[in-house]
C-alpha cells in the first residue's frame, strides 16, 4: 500500500497538478497583491470617490481615476469602429474569396502583423503616424466636419483620434484571425444550400454565413476590445498625457496603462504608489470581465479549445 | 465541380441589381483585405529606412555613449534581453509543459476547466499588471529592480502560451502510443517523457519560440522590474536592460541621436521577433507557415 502511494507515478502525476494548480495560484495572487496595493489610497479616499473623481494631484494626495478610465475606454472604443468592418471584411476575404495558397500567406501576414511589439507601434506611432496626422488627416477631418464636438481644437498630432487609430492597427490581427475561424465553422451543408439557391456571394454573406457566426464574430469583437484596453506602450507614446476629460477626439488624454508606465517611477509617497495600483486593478478587472465574455461566446462557435 | 465556380456560374444569370451590390460588396472585402495588411509593410520598410541608417557593427558590440557623443550601441540591452528571456523559459518551460500535459491528459474535469480558464485569463492581463505585480513580489522586499525579477515578469507572460500549446500539441498524439507504452511495461511517467512529448515535440518547440519571441517585445512588464540601466550587467540582482526598454527611452528623449538609435533598436528587435515568429510558424506548418 505504501509503496504504490510513493510509486514514481503518482509523484509525477503531482507535479503536473501542482503546476496547473499554480497557474490558478499566480492569476490569483495577481489580483490578490493589486488589490493589497491599492487599499492605503482607497482607504483614504473611499472607493466611489477613487473611480468617479476627475482630478489628479499627487502634491495634495487627491486620485480621481475617471479621466484615465474615459481613455481607456474611448481609444479603444475608436480602435473598435475602426477595426471591426476592416477585420471582418479581410476575414471573409480569407475565408471565402481568397484561393487557399493566397489566404494561407495572408494568414502569415496577419499573424507578423500581431506579432511587432508594441513598442516599435509606438515608435511609429510617434514619429512617422502622429505628424502624418497632424499635418494632413486632422486639419482635413477639421474642414470637413469642423462643428462637430468630436473635431475640435488644434490639430496635435497625438491624441484620443491617433492613439485609437493605432490601436486599431494593433488589434485588426486578433479580430481577423478569429472571425476567420468562426466563418470557418459555418457547415459547409449551409453553404452549399446558399449556392444551390443562386445566392451571391454577398448575399451568401449576409444571409447565412453572417446569422450563423454572429454571436463568434461579436465574440472576436470583444477579444480584441480586451486586448486594445489592456495595451500600453503604443498608447503611452500617442496618447498625448493630459489627465482630463475631452470631448474631442483631437484632445490629449491619458488612459489607466498610460498614467500607470508614466508615473510609476516618479511615485514618492505610498498613496502615490497606492493609486497606481488602483488603476491596475481596475483595468485588470475590465479586462477580466471583457475577456471572460469574449471566450464563453468564441467558445461556444468553434468548440475548440482556443 | 468546385463550389465556387458553380456559384460563379450562377451569378451569371443573377439580377443586374444583385449582381451590382455583389461587385461593390467584394470591392470592400478586397480593399479591407489591402487595409489590415498595408500597415505591416508601411511600418517594417519605415523601421527598415530609419533603423538602417543609424545600424552599423559597433551599434551591436558597444554601450551607451554619453549624450553628444556619437556612436555607442546597445550590448547591454541585446544581452539583457536574451539573458530575460532565457531565464524566463527556464522558470515557465517546467510549469508551462507540466501544465498542458495536466490539461490534455487529466480525466478531472472540473480542475482541468480552472487551470485552462485561469491560463486564459492570465493571457489577457494586462502585461503592465504583470509588471506592477511582481515589482510588489520582487522589488519591495529586496528594495531594488533586477534583471531576475525582470525574468519573472516575462516567465508570467510566456506561462499561458506555453501551456495551451503544449496541451493542443499533446491531443494530437494518439493516444494509442501512449497506451502501447504502458502495454510494453512503462511507467506513465517514462510513456509521458520517453513518448508522448518526444512525438509532440515539434509543436511544443514551436510553442517555446513563439512564446520567447513575443516575450522579447514586451516593454510594460520590465519597466518597474528590470527598469533598465546604462552598463552591461551580468548580475541578475541589478537592474538590467532590455532592447524594448532602450526604444522606448531613447524614443521619448528631446535627442536626435537617441531617437536615431531607437529606430535602429525597432530595427533589430524586429528582426528577432518575427523571425522567431516565422521559424515557429515553420516548425508548426511546414513550407506554407
Amino acid at each position: 500500500m505504501s509503496r504504490r502511494r510513493f510509486s514514481s507515478d503518482s509523484v509525477f502525476f503531482s507535479y503536473l497538478t501542482l503546476s496547473g494548480a499554480s497557474i490558478v495560484a499566480i492569476l490569483a495572487g495577481i489580483a490578490v497583491v493589486i488589490g493589497l496595493q491599492s487599499r492605503e489610497n482607497i482607504n483614504r479616499t473611499g472607493i466611489i470617490e477613487f473611480i468617479t473623481g476627475t482630478t489628479w494631484d499627487p502634491v495634495t494626495g487627491i486620485f480621481g481615476a475617471l479621466p484615465a478610465i474615459y481613455g481607456t475606454v474611448l481609444t479603444s472604443f475608436v480602435a473598435i469602429i475602426i477595426a471591426v468592418p476592416l477585420g471582418f471584411g479581410s476575414a471573409i476575404f480569407i475565408s471565402e474569396f481568397a484561393p487557399p495558397k493566397m489566404g494561407a500567406v495572408f494568414s502569415v501576414f496577419i499573424d507578423l502583423l500581431a506579432s511587432i511589439p508594441s513598442v516599435v507601434y509606438g515608435l511609429f506611432g510617434l514619429f512617422t503616424f502622429a505628424p502624418f496626422m497632424r499635418e494632413h488627416v486632422q486639419p482635413l477631418l477639421q474642414g470637413a466636419f469642423g462643428n462637430l464636438p468630436l473635431f475640435q481644437g488644434p490639430p496635435l498630432g497625438v491624441g484620443f483620434l491617433t492613439a485609437g487609430i493605432v490601436l486599431s492597427i494593433m488589434i485588426l490581427p486578433i479580430i481577423t484571425s478569429v472571425s476567420r475561424e468562426v466563418l470557418k465553422a459555418v457547415p459547409t451543408p449551409e453553404r452549399e444550400a446558399g449556392i444551390a439557391l443562386g445566392l451571391t456571394r454577398f448575399e451568401l454573406v449576409r444571409g447565412v454565413l453572417f446569422p450563423s457566426s454572429r454571436s463568434g464574430l461579436f465574440g472576436a469583437t470583444i477579444l480584441a476590445l480586451g486586448r486594445a484596453l489592456g495595451e500600453t506602450m503604443a498608447v503611452t507614446m500617442v496618447i498625448g498625457n493630459r489627465y482630463e476629460i475631452s470631448s474631442s477626439l483631437f484632445a490629449p488624454g491619458h488612459t489607466l496603462s498610460a498614467v500607470i508606465a508614466n508615473e510609476f517611477t516618479e511615485a514618492g509617497t505610498p498613496q502615490y504608489l497606492s493609486a497606481l495600483a488602483g488603476l491596475a486593478l481596475i483595468l485588470m478587472g475590465i479586462t477580466l470581465l471583457v475577456n471572460v465574455i469574449a471566450r464563453i461566446l468564441v467558445l461556444r462557435i468553434t468548440g475548440a479549445t482556443r | 465541380m468546385k463550389l465556387s465556380s458553380i456559384s460563379r456560374k450562377l451569378l451569371r444569370i443573377a439580377s443586374s441589381k444583385r449582381r451590382f451590390l455583389n461587385s461593390l460588396f467584394s470591392l470592400g472585402v478586397v480593399l479591407s483585405a489591402i487595409l489590415v495588411v498595408a500597415p505591416l509593410f508601411i511600418i517594417l520598410v519605415s523601421v527598415a529606412i530609419k533603423g538602417g541608417r543609424a545600424l552599423n557593427l559597433d551599434f551591436f558590440l558597444s554601450l551607451p555613449k554619453a549624450v553628444g557623443e556619437s556612436g555607442g550601441g546597445i550590448a547591454h540591452a541585446i544581452v539583457g534581453t536574451l539573458f530575460m528571456v532565457g531565464t524566463g523559459l527556464l522558470f515557465s518551460i517546467p510549469i508551462g509543459v507540466a501544465s498542458g500535459v495536466f490539461l490534455a491528459t487529466t480525466s478531472n474535469k472540473r480542475l482541468s476547466a480552472i487551470v485552462r480558464t485561469s491560463a486564459d485569463c492570465l493571457a489577457g492581463v494586462p502585461s503592465i499588471v504583470t509588471g506592477l505585480f511582481v515589482y510588489a513580489l520582487l522589488v519591495v522586499p529586496f528594495k531594488r529592480f533586477s534583471g531576475f525579477a525582470g525574468a519573472v515578469a516575462l516567465s508570467i507572460i510566456m506561462l499561458p502560451t506555453i501551456t495551451r500549446t503544449t496541451e493542443e500539441v499533446v491531443r494530437m498524439v494518439p493516444h494509442d502510443l501512449f497506451e502501447s507504452a504502458i502495454a510494453l511495461g512503462a511507467k506513465r511517467w517514462q510513456a509521458v517523457f520517453r513518448v508522448v512529448l518526444p512525438t509532440a515535440s515539434r509543436g511544443i518547440l514551436a510553442g517555446f519560440i513563439g512564446a520567447a519571441s513575443r516575450a522579447m517585445g514586451e516593454t510594460a512588464p520590465l519597466m518597474f522590474t528590470a527598469f533598465g540601466s546604462h552598463f552591461l550587467n551580468l548580475n541578475p540582482f541589478e537592474p538590467v536592460s532590455a532592447i524594448p526598454l532602450v526604444i522606448f527611452n531613447y524614443a521619448i528623449s528631446p535627442y536626435e541621436d537617441w531617437q536615431q538609435k531607437a529606430w535602429a533598436a525597432s530595427l533589430v528587435l524586429t528582426f528577432l521577433v518575427l523571425g522567431g515568429i516565422i521559424v515557429s510558424r515553420r516548425l508548426v506548418y511546414g513550407r506554407f507557415g
